[in-house]
């Protein structure tokens, strides 16, 4: 644990992009935030409010412009992506991009168990581990205990995220990343996955972050929310306080900030 | 009707066994080939020059005395140090994966040129022990022959087996990870740009090995025997997954069958090429002809999707 005691710190961290072009986009301007172990943070707020780029500067995409980035007492600014991978449990909106399609779904959970170890010459995945990816498997409740030589790629949008969380848990993560990770599924499916997303983080106290652009969701799960605008944190609740919100609390406070852009952005349609 | 009686079946029979020989060493390279096409997803160009370079290798040694046995390995390493090139142009220094096999490719004219010391060095298996040769194939006794072909095969099958076991293994399902899904690797603390260079180094050495048994069977290295190796190497991948991917794909083994199948599509390749030469296409047109060959095939697959889209959308 680290002297502060936060499971992640941001300090003060900016990003531009197409710094001087006439496509400069200023996407962080000066985030701060820090998580308590086993905070379950929902974000939200507009488009390019710099809720998916906080998640990417977390995960090191590509290296920020300033500021610092700690997890669990680790300064991580610097490092590259793969190097902070142990550190983090990721889910992305694309079901495609947490997996690997053409590989099986036992291989795809083998690579997983493996973050942060180096890959060596021992054989992909031992019995042992087949046997816990299928208890593992088996908890999610969707039957792929039963097809774990499939490949991924057969498998449906909601399957495919539900496998890249049980992935990003496997070996625990500091940090689960949940980067608006049932956006591109039907509603049902949504619901399921963020079910599992809920059961997943209580069951291994998992310090979460989850961008959604659906506000009653943002109410409904974790125990805090932030609101960004422009580039930084702009609303910061949780306890009761959180529990007592409702989307029309959230939209006022929206308004407020951004006068009432809101209204044409695809939050209210979620 | 004068054209067709002057095509002797017999002369087809009499080369076919040279070119079944000819497309079992380039299924070595074709299993290169199908790790860097495949499952590293980098068309890498580099192998025109690195298959001419382990030629250039086994062959200016076995001269020096070396046992041709030994060359073998030799040349493998020296198809892996030109994937190295490769592969950290395109990951150190960012310059786009194609460009950075052109390169590399072009460069080794010139490594070969010199490995060489001219443009072309014969290696006669009258004067030295070598691994393979067409002599083998047309020479000898019918036990001799046979002989040979169950060690060529052999040999392909233990390729195979390293190779199956190789990507079973941590180190390579990060490749294929890698060639699959980068953003996934690296979300699993895989280094692409390592696994990369691994990758295209091993499938280099695999063109490496190829071009030392190459230039042993047709007695000779040449600075030109890569000019559209990689062609090749694409025909003997795409004809072997066209004609056996499905029958492949639903083995246990699917990855060991899909290799073996590669091998095969280069074989195919070759008795196809050599049915060409054998109805009068003259040899110049080979190249055109191989050219053609590949472009229809990696055409099928997506003609079809596109047909089977424009159905959909009728219908719907």
């Amino acid at each position: 644990m680290s002297k502060t005691g936060y499971a992640l710190e941001i300090i003060n961290v900016h990003k531009v992009f197409n710094r001087g072009t006439i496509n400069e986009k200023v996407a962080l301007n000066g985030v701060n935030l820090n998580l308590n172990p086993g905070d379950f943070v929902t974000i939200i707020g507009g488009n390019g409010a710099g809720k998916s780029t906080t998640l990417n500067a977390i995960a090191g995409v590509w290296p920020t412009d300033e500021g610092r980035i700690i997890i669990d007492g680790t300064d991580i600014t610097r490092l590259a992506e793969h190097k902070r991978a142990p550190y983090l449990g990721r889910v992305f909106q694309d079901p495609m991009t947490g997996t690997a399609a053409t590989m099986d779904i036992e291989e795809n959970l083998a690579i997983a168990y493996r973050r942060g170890q180096s890959r060596t010459l021992k054989w992909g995945i031992s019995k042992a581990e087949r046997e816990l990816f299928r208890e593992k498997l088996c908890v999610l409740g969707l039957g792929l205990e039963e097809r774990m030589t499939s490949k991924v790629g057969l498998l449906s949008g909601g399957q495919r995220q539900a496998i890249t969380l049980l992935m990003a848990s496997l070996k625990q993560p500091k940090l689960l990343l949940l980067d608006e990770h049932t956006a591109a599924l039907d509603p049902k499916t949504a619901a399921k996955v963020l079910e599992i997303s809920d059961q997943i983080i209580s069951e291994n106290h998992l310090t979460a972050m989850m961008v959604t652009h659906n506000m009653k969701d943002a109410i409904a799960h974790g125990n805090r929310l932030i609101m960004m605008h422009e580039g930084r944190v702009i609303y910061d609740v949780s306890g009761e306080e959180k529990k007592n919100l409702h989307v029309k609390d959230l939209l006022a406070r929206f308004e407020e900030v951004s006068g009432g852009e809101f209204a044409n952005d695809r939050m209210l349609l979620a | 009707m004068e054209y067709f009686l002057s095509l002797n079946p017999m002369a087809l029979l009499r080369a076919w066994p040279g070119s079944i020989a000819q497309g079992m060493i380039w299924g070595i390279m074709a299993l290169g080939v199908y790790i860097t096409f495949r499952l590293l997803d980098f068309a890498d160009l580099t192998v025109d020059g690195s298959i001419a370079t382990g030629a250039a290798v086994s062959v200016m040694l076995i001269r020096g005395g070396v046992s041709p046995v030994l060359t073998l390995p030799i040349a493998f390493a020296a198809g892996m140090l030109a994937g190295l090139v490769t592969g950290l142009l395109n990951t150190a220094l960012g310059i786009p994966g194609i460009l950075a096999s052109i390169l590399t490719q072009l460069s080794l004219y010139s490594v070969n040129l010199v490995i060489m010391g001219k443009a072309n060095q014969p290696v006669s298996v009258d004067n030295y022990p070598l691994v393979v040769s067409l002599r083998y194939v047309t020479d000898g006794t019918t036990t001799s022959k046979l002989l040979f072909f169950a060690a060529l095969a052999l040999f392909l099958l233990v390729l195979v087996g390293i190779l199956y076991w190789y990507f079973g293994t941590e180190s390579g399902h990060a490749i294929r990870a890698t060639g699959c899904n980068p953003n996934m690797a690296r979300a699993q603390g895989i280094n692409t740009d390592f696994t990369k260079v691994l990758a295209l180094m091993i499938s280099n050495g695999m063109v490496g090995l190829c071009g030392a048994f190459y230039a042993q069977f047709q007695g000779a290295s040449d600075v030109n025997m890569g000019r559209g190796a990689i062609v090749i190497g694409l025909a003997a991948v795409i004809i072997g997954e066209v004609l056996f991917g499905k029958f492949a794909a639903k083995r246990k083994l699917a990855f060991a069958f899909m290799q073996l199948a590669v091998v095969l599509g280069a074989v195919i390749y070759y008795m196809v090429y050599q049915f060409v030469l054998w109805l009068k296409m003259p040899s110049d047109y080979m190249k055109l002809f191989s050219a053609v060959v590949v472009a229809l095939f990696l055409a099928i697959p997506y003609l079809k999707e596109k047909h089977m889209q424009k159905k959909g959308v009728a219908r719907t």
